[in-house]
């Protein structure tokens, strides 16, 4: 590991950035198209970041200014650790585990930095945030965990190779299909889409952890948006839906996946958190159980297309 | 207020005031009877997102606060608070007739008359009530100004705070206030 791996992190950033970014600006004209409008432009989201950079911001304290830095330092050190296409910035790391402890960093100095602001609000967005991370980690973790056992690995690059060269039918969405199903309801609670972002509802408790942010600390926090999109969206492309051999296969596989979840958000309403909660321990929990038991007693999934 | 009309804004100023005036985040404050016309203006009909133009939940996050129509001095507290919650550079809305002078409330005790005696009012849109049509003339003449860098009452209620405190002290009075979170 040189210096050369670290410019590739740097790079890998750089372009996650703009391409996130991209995609989440023609996402916002997705939704609109649905709601029959004719949507902000495709770099309204550029705008929107590069403005708020650009205004000034109003600090709470020492924990609020430093748990926006944690936070964004935590979710793009993860985003360096993500393997795409094949292509690691740093070889041999690219661990499940790994990946999902920096994004914990991350997520904490989120709610410390919110939290330090003083607004009830922010208190009980981070509460809400927390609660559905739980609601859906148990469920995918069910599944991730089932894959480990099944395929022997817990590095995610090796997992989406392994479905690669056998067509479509090996992906382990097909393979494992009530696993993949789980997934993507998870991916829906990750990325805080509807019917699961109970925790910025902006009109009930205004945004939430968002509250108190405002110019600069709210741009930031909307970088590491992009970026916690991505890490979240690329876990699914990678560990269900077979990776990329190249890399645009992999964007394009990675653009359709998030404006799918776009689209579910913009038909849905919210659930309450306490509902939210009750239906993942119900539905996909129980899910994520039965393809467990099938793969561990029968080794259907691990074997089946061939 | 001494008219300047010499673009002093250095390259960066510039460039800052092009995103501005194209990524504008309102903070409706929407006690008026105004605030009917805004849905309309947001969804499909005239569709203000395509003008980069969105709600926002907070003071903090918003860079215009609209004020739709008129205000009692009471909320005018509010106002001002909110106003003072926002980063500049923000920019503050007059909407319908009630804010340039009185409208039908002109000699009600209970409202104020006119709003940029209290706030730095960047933009007026008249009518009683304005038509999305005219919200979005509006927000167009907005937009034009931030990008020439005219639209700097932030900058001006910096530098004339005495005279607006002064003001907003004499309209909202003095409260005094006896309960245990205030002795």
């Amino acid at each position: 590991m040189g210096a050369l791996n670290f410019l590739y992190a740097f790079l890998m950033l750089l372009l996650v950035f703009i391409f996130q970014t991209t995609l989440t600006g023609l996402n916002r004209k997705v939704t609109a198209r649905l709601q029959k409008r004719y949507g902000a432009r495709w770099y309204q989201q550029f705008l929107d970041i590069f403005k708020a950079l650009r205004k000034d911001s109003t600090s709470h304290g020492w924990v609020f200014d430093f748990g926006v830095i944690m936070a964004l330092g935590g979710i793009m050190a993860t985003v360096t650790f993500i393997p795409v296409a094949g292509f690691r910035a740093f070889p041999g790391t690219d661990n499940v585990f790994v990946i999902s402890y920096l994004l914990a960093v991350g997520m904490l100095g989120m709610a410390m930095s919110a939290a330090g602001s003083g607004n009830p609000w922010a208190s009980i967005g981070v509460g809400r945030a927390l609660t559905n991370m739980l609601a859906y980690d148990i469920p995918l973790m069910v599944v991730i965990f089932t894959m480990i056992f099944a395929f022997d690995s817990a590095s995610v690059g090796q997992l989406a190779e392994m479905q690669q060269g056998m067509g479509i039918l090996g992906w382990n969405f097909f393979r494992m299909p009530l696993g993949g199903i789980v997934a993507v309801i998870a991916l829906l609670g990750m990325l805080g889409k509807k019917p699961f972002d109970s925790f910025i509802a902006p009109a009930e408790i205004a945004s939430g952890p968002m509250v108190e942010y405002g110019g600069k600390h709210l741009g930031f926090m909307f970088i590491l948006h992009e970026f916690m999109t991505f890490i979240e969206v690329s876990l699914i492309i990678n560990l269900f839906f077979g990776g990329g051999a190249t890399i645009w296969e992999y964007m394009l596989k990675y653009a359709i996946l998030y404006t799918f979840t776009n689209i579910i958000s913009g038909v849905m309403p919210r659930f309450k958190i306490d509902q939210a909660v009750k239906y993942f321990y119900r539905v996909p929990l129980a899910m994520a159980i039965i393809q467990g038991l099938v793969v561990i007693f029968t080794g259907l999934g691990v074997t089946i297309w061939f | 207020m001494v008219l300047d009309n010499k673009d002093t804004r250095n390259i960066w100023e510039k460039i800052g005031d092009f995103f501005s005036a194209n990524s504008i985040w309102m903070k409706w404050y929407c006690t008026g009877c105004g605030a009917i016309e805004m849905p309309p203006t947001m969804t499909s009909r005239f569709d203000m997102e395509r003008l980069g133009m969105g709600p926002m939940a907070t003071p903090r996050q918003a860079d215009v606060l609209l004020i739709t129509g008129y205000l009692s001095t009471k909320t005018l507290r509010r106002v001002i608070y909110s106003y003072e919650q926002m980063n500049s550079p923000r920019y503050v809305v007059g909407f319908g007739s009630c804010t340039i002078n009185g409208g039908i409330y002109y000699d009600s005790y209970a409202t104020i008359n006119q709003l940029d005696k209290y706030l730095p009012v960047d933009l007026y849109i008249a009518g009683c009530m304005p038509r999305p049509e005219a919200i979005m003339n509006g927000f167009n003449t907005l937009i034009e100004m931030i990008k020439k860098g005219e639209a700097n009452g932030w900058r001006h209620y910096q530098e004339n705070y005495d005279w607006y405190k002064k003001n907003q002290l004499e309209s909202l009075g003095e409260v005094i206030i006896h309960d245990e979170f205030h002795e």
